[in-house]
């Protein structure tokens, strides 16, 4: 599995329908797939699952990037198949497969519209995650912007990751080479310099955020702000019917898998 | 009738040692700052002008643990009875390595952030927002994510970001060592229009004194925590030349020129520190 | 010999970052490749070690296209040393930081240990050789990371970005050990947009521009040329640009080093000085 495959799952910017939803919104949206998706194991429930998304992810323009990460779920897909093969009826692999892949469609939707500073902005809002923050680092929005800053910095790691590599090959390692135990001690001096990195990186950042007054003796203001709109209430309504319907169905009938 | 500006940093017998350390990073240092100059500090590596710097807006002793002597006012409050969040108000600080220090997912987003500590009401930190960009020229970036942006538009945005702050100081770290000269002199131009614009006061780091040279009116030389010249810039580099070039300070190579064209009793008169000045100076001289 | 044969290279992304490059590299070499931000210098310094293979061209060192040898077996000839030395330092003491490359080579282990006390010692290293190389300071790392690369002997010597901040001193240190090298027979071949340290080191210069070589020649006739100077977003070094000043004084303008400029300043001040004690 290669690095391309995480592109499944990058933020990408822009400005779609599906991008301007509220991040809370779109997490019911994720619930609303997963628990049908979860309770019933019915072929025609997965398929319709799967293709009611992919209108989503049209209008959200990620499309193709969604399809990498098919790509990514191909190993696992085949694997979860053929266990389930063994274990159950070919139909109930299918089935299983689909939910697999209905699921990764989901996640992969979420990450791919929402960055991570409306994903922080929304964390904040929620009271848990406040008091948690709270007890734990001794500020409320610390923990969410502890998450969004780390999802930053992913980019910029791996431009760091590649430099490394490039780096101990110029003094003659050799990655490729060697049984299974030399060939992990070879990622040491890769591994190595790179946390080092990144711990600097993280205090330099520290310095400069605590330059800037973060964070802040009085209640910290947000510039932005997420706002419910009407598409919001809508979308939010649909998938709380969703849910709502699953459960009950589930509760009075018994669906097959075909 | 205009009066004396006021004195914005007073350091006395200021001193520092980091935890661990075997000597003092920064001992004995009398520093008096008035507003709206532009200081350049500088001195050979290791010689504390980065722990001087940390100490003007609460780094030291805030994020950095040690042992503090003396004393440092910084517009009237007391660095060590002070957090850093509220010196920052007054301090702003760009650090040398731009991508660094910026690290919201929009440049726009980033310059908000300071603002948005000070809990400021979401119209006042929209308008500081806007004012920063407009000063800095970095509207048209705001849009985009920090990473995708050159070096020199990383270090406006930095700067855009402290400004925010609406602060009276800005410290500048060796804000152009990962700049390339075009944009290095760009940067430091902006900072001098903004100083005078803004009415700032401005502290730059920065080995090679020919890059400053042209704005900063006053040098302060370290060495070993200690500061061994503080003066007029033209004047230290006329008086002092050979104790700066002793200490491996980068003079300018005008400058150097021109001493050495005064040691064979060629030309006369005080050193000029830059290009501009230089080139009449000599001009004058063979004019005769 | 390095020779780069019209090499092109393109970006996964499909950016092209190198065009039509044709370079030659030898023992005795000193090169400054300068260039905006993004003009492909780095870039090519990766294709000398084989961390790059051309798109299109092809890059020979010592007869062996980087093609189709591993960059393990070029890195014995060729020896890059990144910018950042914390891209490099992983060992526990300078000693095994220095001797990381030796032992990926297979030298055998006295061989080892003389060449790293050698290397230490021909950069003022010694004393820490049992140090942490994390404990040491950002300029002393840089020295580490060099020994690291230099440790190994290799003819070809790549520096990316070797003065970013140093401060004046250190960087005279660099200069002399440049010089060391290349008059040693070694080729040395730096990255740098420091104006003024190649004013005054005088290596050849290649000006990289999208791509692309615009100029190459000695420093005081590539690095006096305004426009090729503008379009690699570097300033012309001071005395260039005082000279640019006082050329009706009959002063040429291709003079980038501060004691050439003063010789030649020299003489017209003689002159004046003659003037002065005639009409008094």
């Amino acid at each position: 599995m290669s690095l391309r495959t995480l592109e499944g799952f990058k933020f990408s910017t822009l400005k779609t329908p599906v991008h301007l939803l509220d991040p809370r919104t779109k997490f019911l949206l994720v619930i609303a797939v997963l628990v049908p998706a979860l309770l019933f194991a019915n072929i025609y429930v997965m398929i319709a699952l799967l293709l009611s998304q992919v209108p989503l992810l049209f209008v959200g323009k990620v499309a193709r990037r969604w399809a990498l990460s098919l790509r990514a779920g191909v190993f696992l897909s085949a694997l979860i198949f053929v266990v389930n093969l063994f274990t159950g009826s070919y139909l109930s692999a299918i089935a299983l497969t689909l939910r697999f892949l209905v699921l990764l469609t989901s996640f992969s939707l979420f990450f791919m519209t929402t960055s991570p500073d409306d994903l922080g902005l929304a964390l904040d809002r929620i009271g848990a995650v406040r008091w948690l923050s709270r007890r734990w680092l001794g500020y409320p929005n610390a923990l969410s912007f502890t998450f969004t800053t780390a999802v930053r910095l992913v980019p910029t790691l791996a431009v760091d990751a590649q430099t490394v590599v490039d780096a101990q090959r110029s003094r003659g390692l050799e990655l490729d080479k060697g049984n299974l135990l030399k060939r992990v001690r070879n990622y040491i001096p890769i591994l190595i310099p790179l946390l080092l990195i990144a711990i600097r990186r993280s205090l330099e950042l520290a310095e400069a955020l605590e330059s800037r007054g973060f964070p802040g003796k009085e209640g910290r203001t947000s510039l932005f702000q997420l706002k419910l709109r009407p598409v919001d209430y809508s979308i939010i309504a649909v998938s709380l019917a969703i849910i709502g319907i699953s459960f009950w169905v589930y509760f009075h009938y018994k669906i097959p898998v075909l | 009738m205009a009066h004396a500006p006021r004195e914005i940093i007073l350091a006395k017998n200021l001193g520092f040692q980091y935890v661990g350390a075997r000597r003092a990073a920064i001992e004995g240092i009398d520093l008096s700052i008035r507003e709206n100059e532009f200081i350049l500090l500088t001195g050979p590596s290791g010689c504390g002008k980065t722990s001087l710097c940390r100490c003007l807006n609460g780094l030291i002793p805030n994020f950095y643990q040690g042992e503090w002597t003396g004393e440092l006012l910084v517009d009237g409050l007391s660095v060590t009875t002070q957090l850093t969040s509220e010196l920052s108000r007054r301090v702003g600080y760009v650090f040398q390595n731009p991508e660094n220090q910026l690290f919201a997912l929009t440049v726009e987003k980033d310059i908000a952030f300071g603002p948005e500590n000070l809990g400021l009401s979401r119209e006042e930190i929209r308008q500081r927002v806007d004012e920063a960009m407009n000063v800095t020229g970095t509207l048209p970036l705001k849009d985009l994510a920090p990473y995708e942006l050159s070096g020199g538009q990383q270090q406006r945005v930095a700067l855009a970001g402290v400004l925010a702050m609406k602060p009276s100081v800005i410290v500048l770290d060796e804000p152009t060592s990962f700049l390339d000269p075009r944009t290095a002199e760009e940067v430091m131009r902006a900072t001098d229009d903004l100083r005078r614009e803004l009415g700032l006061t401005i502290v730059v780091v920065e080995h090679r004194l020919d890059l400053v040279a042209r704005y900063a009116e006053r040098i302060v030389v370290m060495d070993a925590g200690k500061i061994v010249a503080d003066g007029d810039l033209e004047e230290t580099l006329d008086e002092k030349f050979d104790l700066l070039e002793g200490l491996g300070v980068g003079v300018p190579r005008v400058s150097l020129l021109w001493t050495m064209l005064r040691r064979d009793g060629l030309v006369s008169g005080k050193v000029p520190t830059h290009v501009e000045s230089a080139a009449s100076s000599l001009a004058g001289m063979m004019n005769q | 010999m390095i020779t780069l044969e019209k090499v092109s290279f393109t970006y996964r992304s499909g950016q092209r970052a190198l065009q039509e490059i044709d370079l030659n590299l030898e023992g005795g070499d000193f090169i400054a490749i300068m260039g905006e931000n993004g003009a492909g210098k780095t870039t090519l310094a990766k294709h000398l070690n084989g961390l790059l293979k051309p798109s299109q061209g092809r890059v020979l060192v010592d007869g062996e296209d980087t093609r189709k040898v591993s960059v393990a077996r070029l890195s014995r000839k060729v020896g890059l040393v990144f910018q950042n030395p914390d891209h490099l330092l992983f060992s526990e003491t300078v000693k095994d930081e220095v001797a990381f490359g030796l032992k990926n080579f297979g030298f055998a282990p006295e061989v080892v240990h003389n060449q790293v006390t050698r290397t230490l010692e021909a950069l003022g290293l010694s004393e820490y050789a049992e140090t942490s190389p994390f404990l040491l300071s950002g300029g002393e790392r840089k020295r580490v990371a060099l020994a690291a690369i230099l440790a190994t002997e290799p003819d070809y010597l790549i520096l990316d970005e070797p003065t970013i901040g140093q401060d004046y001193q250190q960087k005279e240190r660099l200069r002399n050990f440049i010089l060391q090298l290349y008059s040693q027979g070694k080729a040395v071949v730096m990255i740098t947009h420091d104006v003024e340290f190649v004013a005054e080191s005088n290596p050849k210069v290649i000006l990289l521009s999208q791509g692309r070589i615009v100029a190459q020649g000695p420093a005081d006739s590539v690095l006096s040329k305004d426009e090729l100077v503008k379009k690699a977003s570097l300033v012309r070094p001071q005395m260039s640009r005082l000279f640019g000043e006082l050329t009706k004084y009959g002063l040429p303008s291709d003079v980038v080093d501060v004691h050439r400029a003063r010789i030649l300043l020299e003489e017209k001040l003689s002159e004046a000085k003659v003037r002065v004690a005639q009409n008094s």
